[in-house]
């Protein structure tokens, strides 16, 4: 059955069930078909599947526990909202006129924000009430959709969850859309709620007629994102519902993108002062991003790696397009995917015991790729020769190897990710954060090249050496902290001195206090300055003052400083590596850059202009070749065409453009026949509609009323 | 021997030497004081001796404004960089794309003046050396000495070589000087006439031969002399005068550029029509056949790209099923691509393929597709948003069902619109319905918001394809291609074949009443009430009501049209062209 028809445009294709595939196996054999390295890629699918799974899962913990904070809040709101209701003195008899409504400032990364409100309303269900509906503006064009949208949610929710003949009646409730009404809905709860207290008896009798109502659980209503709502319905419908609020205790709930102002902007005063608004802040995007890094990427966990350039790219596109941590996780599966697509070698890439596991059971193609690899070679060439030559033929010899050096490399990662941290905070508080805010910045930094070795750890270290006690004091003990849940036995070492230079700096601390500085007194008769002196003579006297004091000796409390500035340095030394030093690091780290930003932040646009402006980068063919990147006459006629109707202006001529274009065609024949040189014929006049057309398909130029046979073009880059 | 001349074109700066004798009085255009004072920088030459001499370093100096510009460029490509680099990608990884060489601000630049016939140089160029390069942008500012005379001689038989001499001796100056002295040098060619878009001047040429034969005859250089100085060529001056000053100084800002751009709504362009052309317009059948007949260059190229494409089909199922969609984009059509990427490995599976160009598709085609024969479903939905909570609904219930959306082009004119795309949008987010789309337009990505981005979870492929559209602009109207009309007609005769005698005759009268009327430019249409009066005198009708009811069956079937006038009277015409008419009321006779 053919697709291209002039008749119609959507064609369906069934074929018989017998025929299809089972999913799950055809997944992994699509995997497994072409990747790099088929042998091992079934196990190397089943790790790129449970990372995943292992992210995907711990992703939702940690969003749940990042807007706990903020729904709590929340939950508490629509609780004392509810309970408001049944108290009788006057205030809240006012307010009890009002519909309570929760603003909720989420930010501008709108493809997060579903996530949000899933777990919001899972929760409200959960805790609040039953009766939950969303509403999307896309869905609420107009007063009576949104209606229904209402009253579906609502009452379909809850049917759903009930019997079968009652799901039917409420079918027809909807159905009816002319009894689609707030009174519809009020009716509805009332028996709802009625019946519900009667279903449970033995629970809590209404013993007083006070606590009855306080139990009546709210009618929630979200509206997603505000700002896409049509400002006239919503008016209505806020109108409409401030008349049933005293039967049906109804709650709002506002997502809102921009600003809190946005309410303001579309509702008038009339309207909005029958709501009685609180605002909620969520967390912002950045911070959001910052967990996640925290979680997936600081982590030795976590054995899948980026290397600085993809991480950067990534992190740019949350900042520069999006703010959305959703597509940054997709970045991050794209790059797991692909690694382990294309690495046969990713098979160590998991757990230690697994991936030592693994190691014992490479065969001698991965061997072989594994003394191919860049880190391994330059391994090789540190070892002795005799070692050397045991390295690249024996494969058994080269099997314990390689478990040795994945254990360096998990040691690697284990005290790389603590040293890290501690560095980060000792310097994120020093002035001008020289090595970064985030610990993302600091961790890009040291991917790129030796930390040591940049300009700014050794301004950083400077600061560091001026610092005061207690600031010094209190960044070492949140050092301190961070080492002591570590295992490893470096880090384990670490910790205790730096217990130990903390002890010996509340010492100091008590010595302080027992001897009020000595030096001091030595200090504060200074030589004494001639009374009148010139600015010359002063400077000269300050000068050696200076000198002398600096040739004193350190008072305890700057040796100590000293000393523990030049723990940390040794610390960081030994510890912050960049991972290219070490061994079979490509195993774990993922470097393809372009592959990441073409399949995630792709211009369309450029590649269709190279492919016009330079056909020689895409058809590999020496006629096409020109030494200067200009076109040549023999290029496909799209691109000729391209390349004159660059020459123009606003408008261009169709039969001037036929002439040029027939010009440089005839031109690209081999024997140019010298009549008909320059000569418009049939074949040339179809290729250039064909050429034309197209370009107008891709919207380069389109016609144009404006004078006869001429086009207009559309865009003014590539000239 | 200097002809005295006004330049209305230049801010002039004036050497006026009173006095009879030749070498006295001379206007000079800007630039040409600028040589004068970049010259004696430079040391090279103490002043005007010679006008031979000032002529000849004029073209290194226009190479020393284009190097400058080209320095401003670089400047610009730098900030570029800025950006680029802070995305994390440098040179070495643009290199690694495969699209160096192409920085976003030669793309994305402003509308910028272009010089008319530029288009037929750049032909020219192009045209001298077959299969070899032509740097076109270099072309602008050196011109080789020898004309590509065979190339202008064969394409403007008429021309003397006078004309191929005045190219030689313009190429040497800069180019807003050439212009000026090709733009009305052309005019004089009877071949073509530049006019303005907005109005249809007329203009006057008989002084440029005479100009060129002077100017030849002095070997002058600078003073071109147009005796009048209104003349239409002129006309974009005022625009210009700022240009001018700016490049007097060495290089025109991009605020400048932008506006001598818009500033004039004036395009000049030639009159020329393809009336000119033995054959003005190909029909459909003619092109196909046409272009059928010769054989694609390159398409052992091309067949070599698509094989490369081949290969990723596998990775492509695989990102499918893992919850990404495939978007395809590239030069070329991508239809025969998908279309190999279905029979290979969509086979086996339930998939539905959507022709997004095609020029009636509808959101509702596709949804119903989807819910009456994948879902087999044979309620109707009252609307689209229903529809689509019901498929995901179905969808969610059964998750072993896989469903495979094939869109080319869903980018098309039909499925652009924002409702369109967020619903798709909200299918492609559904777990076991996965997408494959196409896309052509250079803007299409602008179709979608970052909520719908997200939504779709593209993964973007690369597939240059160099394949010809045939099938993408099969269905497009375009300018060049002549309508036959076949379809209206036959569209015309199935709808009247199905209607009463008398309604026949309603319809035949109207269309009579047309062609009469064909020639008449004023003509809106058959007013109602002439027309009741007509369709009584003939026994059609008999009342005012009867008449209504068959106008309403004729436009729902989109047979005619109707309009109010100024008056508030109906005016009724048929929107059929009218030698589509004539042939339609031929068949009727001969039935």
């Amino acid at each position: 059955m053919s697709t291209s028809s002039v008749s119609k445009g959507c064609f369906v294709f069934k074929p018989s069930p017998k025929k299809r595939k089972k999913q799950d196996v055809s997944q992994e054999s699509y995997f497994i078909h072409d990747c790099a390295g088929p042998e091992s890629g079934q196990r190397r699918f089943k790790l790129c599947q449970d990372l995943w799974k292992q992210i995907e899962t711990e992703t939702e913990v940690l969003q749940d526990e990042l807007h706990r904070k903020i729904l709590d809040s929340l939950l508490e709101f629509s609780r004392k909202c509810s309970s408001a209701r049944c108290h009788g003195d006057w205030a809240s008899q006012m307010r009890a006129s009002e519909i309570p409504t929760a603003a909720l400032m989420l930010g501008v990364n709108v493809p997060d924000h579903d996530l949000t409100f899933s777990s919001l309303s899972d929760l409200l269900r959960q805790s609040v009430t039953p009766y939950v509906v969303s509403l999307q503006a896309k869905e609420c064009g107009a007063l009576k959709h949104l209606l229904k949208r209402v009253l579906e949610g609502l009452m379909e929710t809850v049917v759903a969850v009930d019997d079968e003949d009652e799901a039917d009646q409420a079918a027809c409730h909807v159905q009816k859309s002319v009894h689609c009404s707030l009174t519809t809905l009020c009716d509805w709860y009332i028996i709802k709620t009625k019946k519900s207290s009667n279903d449970t008896p033995g629970k809590k009798r209404p013993s007083t007629v006070t606590d009855e109502p306080e139990q009546l659980p709210p009618v929630v209503v979200v509206f997603k994102d505000l700002e896409a709502f049509n400002p006239k319905v919503l008016q209505d419908f806020i109108l409409i519902c401030s008349r049933y609020v005293h039967r049906l205790p109804l709650m709002f709930i506002f997502g809102i993108a921009t600003s809190p102002s946005t309410i303001q902007h579309m509702l008038p005063h009339s309207v909005s002062s029958l709501l009685c608004i609180q605002l909620f802040q969520s967390l912002s995007c950045t911070e959001h991003l910052a967990t996640v890094i925290d979680k997936f990427i600081l982590t030795h966990q976590f054995p899948f790696k980026l290397t600085e350039k993809v991480l950067s790219v990534l992190v740019s596109i949350f900042f520069f397009h999006d703010f959305s941590v959703r597509n940054f996780m997709k970045g991050l599966q794209l790059a797991l995917l692909e690694h382990f697509y294309t690495q046969p070698l990713s098979v160590l890439c998991c757990r230690k015991k697994a991936a030592l596991h693994h190691a014992t059971q490479l065969d001698h193609g991965d061997l072989e790729r594994i003394r191919l690899l860049p880190s391994f070679k330059r391994y090789v060439e540190g070892q002795e020769a005799e070692e050397q030559v045991n390295l690249m033929t024996d494969d058994s010899h080269l099997k314990e190897v390689c478990q040795k050096l994945i254990k360096t490399l998990h040691k690697y990662h284990k005290n790389y990710y603590p040293t890290l941290r501690c560095l980060h905070a000792l310097t994120s508080t020093l002035p001008r954060h020289l090595l970064g805010k985030q610990i993302r910045e600091l961790h890009e930094a040291c991917l790129r090249k030796n930390v040591w070795e940049q300009e700014n750890y050794q301004s950083a270290m400077k600061l560091l050496k001026m610092q005061a006690k207690d600031e010094l004091v209190v960044s070492l003990r949140r050092c301190a902290e961070i080492l002591r849940s570590v295992k490893s036995k470096t880090m384990k070492n670490a910790c205790e001195q730096l217990e130990e230079l903390l002890c010996r700096f509340q010492q100091l601390d008590a010595a302080v206090d027992v001897a009020p500085s000595e030096d001091e007194c030595v200090l504060s008769p200074p030589k004494n300055l001639p009374k009148k002196t010139d600015l010359f003579q002063l400077q000269k006297t300050l000068l050696e003052m200076n000198e002398s004091r600096r040739s004193k000796k350190l008072s305890p409390f700057e040796i100590l400083r000293n000393e523990t500035v030049e723990f940390v340095d040794g610390l960081v030394r030994s510890h912050l590596w960049p991972p290219e030093s070490q061994p079979l690091h490509e195993v774990c780290y993922y470097s393809s850059v372009a592959t990441v930003k073409h399949h995630l932040n792709a211009s369309p646009r450029t590649s269709i202009q190279v492919a016009l402006s330079n056909p020689d980068h895409y058809l590999e063919n020496d006629s096409l070749k020109t030494e200067d990147g200009s076109l040549s006459s023999a290029a496909p006629d799209i691109c000729i065409a391209y390349k004159l109707h660059l020459e123009c202006g606003r408008l261009i001529n169709l039969y001037d453009w036929l002439e040029a274009y027939a010009t440089v065609v005839s031109a690209a024949k081999v024997d140019p026949d010298q009549d008909a040189f320059g000569k418009v014929d049939e074949v040339k006049h179809a290729r250039f509609i064909r050429a034309v057309s197209e370009l107008e398909f891709l919207g380069f130029v389109k016609s144009t009323k404006q004078k006869t046979d001429h086009v207009a073009r559309l865009t003014w880059g590539g000239c | 021997m200097y002809r005295s001349s006004r330049r209305p074109t230049t801010q002039c700066v004036v050497f006026a030497i009173r006095g009879p004798s030749a070498m006295e009085v001379k206007f000079v255009g800007d630039e040409d004081v600028l040589e004068h004072i970049v010259e004696k920088h430079d040391g090279v030459l103490g002043g005007g001796k010679s006008v031979q001499r000032m002529v000849t370093f004029k073209s290194p100096a226009g190479r020393r404004g284009c190097l400058e510009e080209e320095e401003q460029e670089e400047d610009e490509v730098f900030d570029e960089q800025n950006y680029i680099q802070a995305l994390g990608a440098d040179n070495a990884t643009a290199d690694e794309d495969g699209l160096s060489g192409v920085a976003g601000s030669s793309i994305f630049t402003f509308q910028k003046i272009k010089r008319s016939h530029r288009m037929a140089q750049t032909a020219n160029e192009l045209a001298r050396t077959p299969g070899k390069s032509a740097n076109v942008s270099t072309t602008s500012s050196t011109e080789p000495q020898t004309p590509t005379r065979t190339g202008r001689d064969h394409r403007a038989g008429n021309r003397t070589p006078h004309r191929s001499k005045k190219v030689q001796f313009v190429s040497t100056t800069p180019h807003r000087l050439r212009k000026r002295l090709t733009a009305p040098g052309l005019r004089s060619d009877s071949d073509s006439e530049l006019s303005p878009s907005d109005s249809s001047e007329e203009e006057e040429d008989e002084e440029g031969p005479n100009g060129f034969k002077e100017e030849q005859k002095e070997n002058t250089k600078t003073q071109r002399t147009p005796n009048k100085g209104s003349s239409s060529a002129l006309s974009k001056t005022p625009a210009k005068k700022s240009k001018n000053s700016a490049e007097a100084f060495g290089k025109p800002t991009m605020t400048e550029e932008y506006f001598e751009a818009h500033g004039s709504s004036k395009v000049l362009t030639s009159d020329r029509t393809l009336e000119r052309l033995q054959t003005p317009k190909l029909d459909r059948e003619t092109l196909v056949h046409l272009l059928e007949g010769k054989p694609s260059c390159y398409s052992k190229e091309i067949q070599q790209l698509h094989n490369k494409n081949k290969k990723h089909f596998h990775k492509w199922m695989l990102q499918l099923q893992l919850g990404f969609s495939v978007l395809v984009y590239g030069l070329g059509s991508k239809k025969a691509l998908l279309e190999d990427f279905r029979t290979s490995h969509l086979a086996h599976e339930i998939h539905l393929v959507v022709n997004g160009f095609f020029p009636s598709i509808t959101l509702k085609t596709i949804l119903n597709a989807i819910t009456s024969e994948v879902l087999e479903d044979q309620g109707s939905f009252r609307t689209p948003s229903d529809q689509i909570q019901f498929i995901s609904q179905t969808l969610k219930e059964r998750p072993d069902l896989h469903l495979y959306l094939l869109i080319h082009n869903i980018d098309g004119p039909m499925l652009r619109g924002e409702k369109t795309q967020s619903a798709l949008g909200q299918l492609a987010s559904l777990s076991n319905l996965h997408l494959v789309a196409s896309l052509d337009h250079i803007n299409a990505p602008l179709v979608w918001d970052q909520f719908k981005v997200s939504q779709f979870n593209w993964l973007w492929w690369e597939c240059v394809t160099f394949q010809p559209y045939a099938e993408e602009t099969s269905y497009e109207n375009s300018l060049l291609v002549q309508q036959t009309g076949a379809l209206a007609l036959s569209s015309l005769t199935h709808v009247l074949r199905s209607l009463t005698p008398n309604a026949r005759g309603i319809f035949r009268l109207l269309v009579k009443f047309q062609l009469e009327n064909k020639d008449n430019p004023l003509y809106t249409g058959f007013s109602f009430q002439d027309f009741y009066q007509r369709c009584r005198e003939a026994f059609l009708v008999n009342s005012d009501l009867t008449l209504r009811t068959q106008l309403t069956e004729f436009r729902d079937h989109k047979l005619i049209r109707t309009r109010k006038g100024a008056d508030g009277v109906e005016y009724l015409t048929v929107a059929v062209d009218a030698s589509t008419l004539m042939d339609f009321l031929e068949n009727e006779e001969g039935d």
